[in-house]
């Protein structure tokens, strides 16, 4: 095997972030890069691939399997044991912090595994802000649908004008220092349950 | 009152409850602690997290202080047990296919469950059987080791046990990946319902008083927050307390299938609560005798003798120096905090911090601090006891 080249796993079961990850991996040089996105009998393609390191984000409950891996105990099997930087904890914190794990093979140098997790570090903080991102639009599309529907609700009950029923909204928010969306809510729920 | 904040992570299991009741019924907050609790993913999420200080606390399989403080595992540190959060709770799973050819070999319903559904298991299988488990070091893999190889079978020539994550067991037996499990509940039953799998035999059939989750915290930890952790060990004790009132149960069931711990039906929850458990889809509620224990027989009391039986049997595998495995592993239970905190309070705790582990039958009254203690049956199926002072080192 070629000194500088690494044969890397990537468990990543959505195809778009996993040819993310490998596209980040190969601008970190030139790598061997396989994915295994069905995880059913994980342990056996690993067996199989043999990398040098593995990577899976630290939320895929498939990552247990790993630890079996780790357990390796056959002379042929090579015991791997997650990357842990002990003099370079900030690495280690970032790479949990960014969601991602690295399970590497025994014996394999620091400065070789760096620009690898440092890759892969990169791309999961950028799944971490999309998702974040995507949370937030929804949350503000989930907000914006109630407040139309209280203003539904009091423009039918009190005659009121679109525009007069999201300022009454937003007054009776203001007297009582609450989200316009808490208020709106609150008429939903109340609307609601009196049917 | 200012409130000390600790973040704990947690499994979504039935198990998980002294930690949710703990905080929703405001005996951590009796202790001045503010209870943080956080869902996991997967038990090396739990770990990692309490390694490298994102949580201070957590619901750990039995077995993962013991090998982590030996070193063994893929990531390792010195991790201890403050006390015992459940035993028992583990069932033993079958593909329905392997059900019937069990039913058709026949199970002796004349020995012990264990060695009847075992030997039949072992007669239906074709090949080396291969059983999940969630995790390598845990209470699940000890007592299929334990009962399997008791009754003749070689691992790993016969006996392939592989690690499953719980929430999908269901999947991997439907999908012929394995054609056994031993997980813990909800899991079982959510199989069980699936059509997956039929559930043959419970896991304290195997060993009647097995320590199945604990509360661990890193040693460094336990060491400089001392008062702390004598806190939590008290907050956890009371949640057990409370736990242990059959009235309570079904409040226990309700709160546990709010979204934020499992998610799941109360129903499903209470089976193994109530330990009235439905065995096969459609089938009608079994009972199985000490299914699960929070609190009774001293159920949150760390022994020393379990830390040592974990360890020995984890040195052996992985050709560890056993004296030195055992040493480390018994210190990682701590019956030292445990009794510095329960003592204070008045609470009755035992006068020893080891026993001779499956020498009892019967519920029987033992030494204590105050006298008024019992322990529960805590055999093993075979009838073999361990007693730490004839294995090794003691301490």
């Amino acid at each position: 095997m070629n000194e500088a080249n690494l044969r890397i796993a990537v468990v990543e079961a959505d195809r778009d972030r996993a040819l993310m990850i490998v596209d980040s991996l190969r601008d970190a040089g030139a790598h061997d890069v396989t994915v295994i996105g069905d995880a059913t009998g994980l342990a056996r393609r690993l067996e199989d691939i043999s990398p040098d390191v593995v990577l899976i984000e630290i939320s895929n409950p498939n990552r247990d399997v790993l630890e079996e891996v780790a357990l390796a105990s056959a002379p042929t099997e090579r015991p791997v044991a997650m990357f842990v930087d002990k003099s370079d904890s900030q690495m280690t914190r970032a790479a949990i912090e960014a969601g991602v794990s690295a399970y590497v093979v025994d014996g394999l140098r620091k400065e070789r595994i760096k620009p690898v997790l440092d890759a892969a570090i990169v791309r999961f903080q950028l799944f971490a802000r999309m998702r974040v991102e995507l949370e937030t639009t929804k949350a503000a599309l989930a907000e914006r649908k109630v407040i139309d529907r209280a203003k539904g609700l009091l423009m039918k009950a009190r005659g009121l004008s679109e525009e007069e029923a999201y300022a009454l909204l937003r007054k009776t928010a203001m007297d009582q220092s609450r989200k316009v969306s808490d208020v709106a809510h609150a008429l939903v729920t109340a609307a609601d349950l009196l049917g | 009152m200012n409130l000390d904040r600790i973040d704990c992570g947690f499994v979504p299991l039935v198990d998980c409850a002294p930690l949710v009741v703990a905080r929703e019924l405001g005996f951590a907050a009796e202790e001045g602690i503010d209870l943080h609790l956080h869902p996991q993913p997967s038990w090396s999420a739990i770990r990692d997290k309490l390694l490298f200080g994102e949580l201070q606390a957590a619901h750990m399989l039995s077995v993962l202080p013991v090998v982590m403080s030996m070193g063994l595992g893929a990531a390792t540190d010195r991790i201890d047990a403050l006390s015992v959060l459940s035993a028992n709770g583990d069932v033993i799973g079958v593909a329905p296919e392997l059900a019937d050819r069990m039913h058709q070999v026949g199970v002796d319903r004349n020995t012990d469950p264990a060695t009847g559904v075992g030997r039949a298991l072992i007669a239906a299988a074709s090949g080396p059987l291969r059983v999940g488990v969630p995790f390598p070091f845990s209470m699940h893999a000890e007592l299929l080791y334990y009962w399997l190889s008791s009754l003749g079978l070689e691992a790993p020539r016969d006996l392939n046990v592989r690690t499953v994550p719980p929430s999908n067991m269901a999947e991997a037996i439907a999908a012929g990946e394995v054609d056994a499990f031993c997980v813990g509940e909800p899991w079982g039953s959510v199989a069980v319902d699936k059509g997956d799998a039929e559930i043959v035999l419970p896991g304290s059939a195997i060993w009647q008083f097995a320590p199945e989750k604990v509360l661990a915290v890193r040693h460094d930890w336990a060491e400089a927050e001392r008062p702390m952790a004598l806190r939590l060990i008290r907050a956890m004790w009371r949640a057990a307390r409370w736990l242990g009132e059959a009235e309570n149960r079904l409040t226990v069931s309700d709160l546990l299938a709010q979204p934020e711990y499992l998610g799941r039906p109360s129903e499903l929850i209470d089976r193994a609560l109530s330990g009235r458990l439905v065995l096969a889809k459609n089938g009608r509620p079994t009972r199985l005798g000490n299914f699960v224990e929070f609190y009774d027989c001293a159920a949150t009391f760390p022994w020393r003798s379990q830390a040592h039986w974990i360890a020995s049997r984890w040195a052996a595998r992985a050709g560890a120096d056993r004296e030195e495995a055992v040493a480390v592993g018994r210190a990682a239970f701590r019956t030292d905090l445990y009794r510095a905190a329960l003592q204070d309070i008045g609470v009755d705790v035992p006068g020893a911090s080891e026993k001779v582990e499956g020498a009892l039958s019967v519920r029987t009254e033992v030494a204590s601090a105050k006298g008024e203690m019992f322990l529960g049956p805590d055999r093993f199926f075979d009838g073999k006891v361990f007693d730490p002072a004839e294995t090794g080192t003691r301490h």
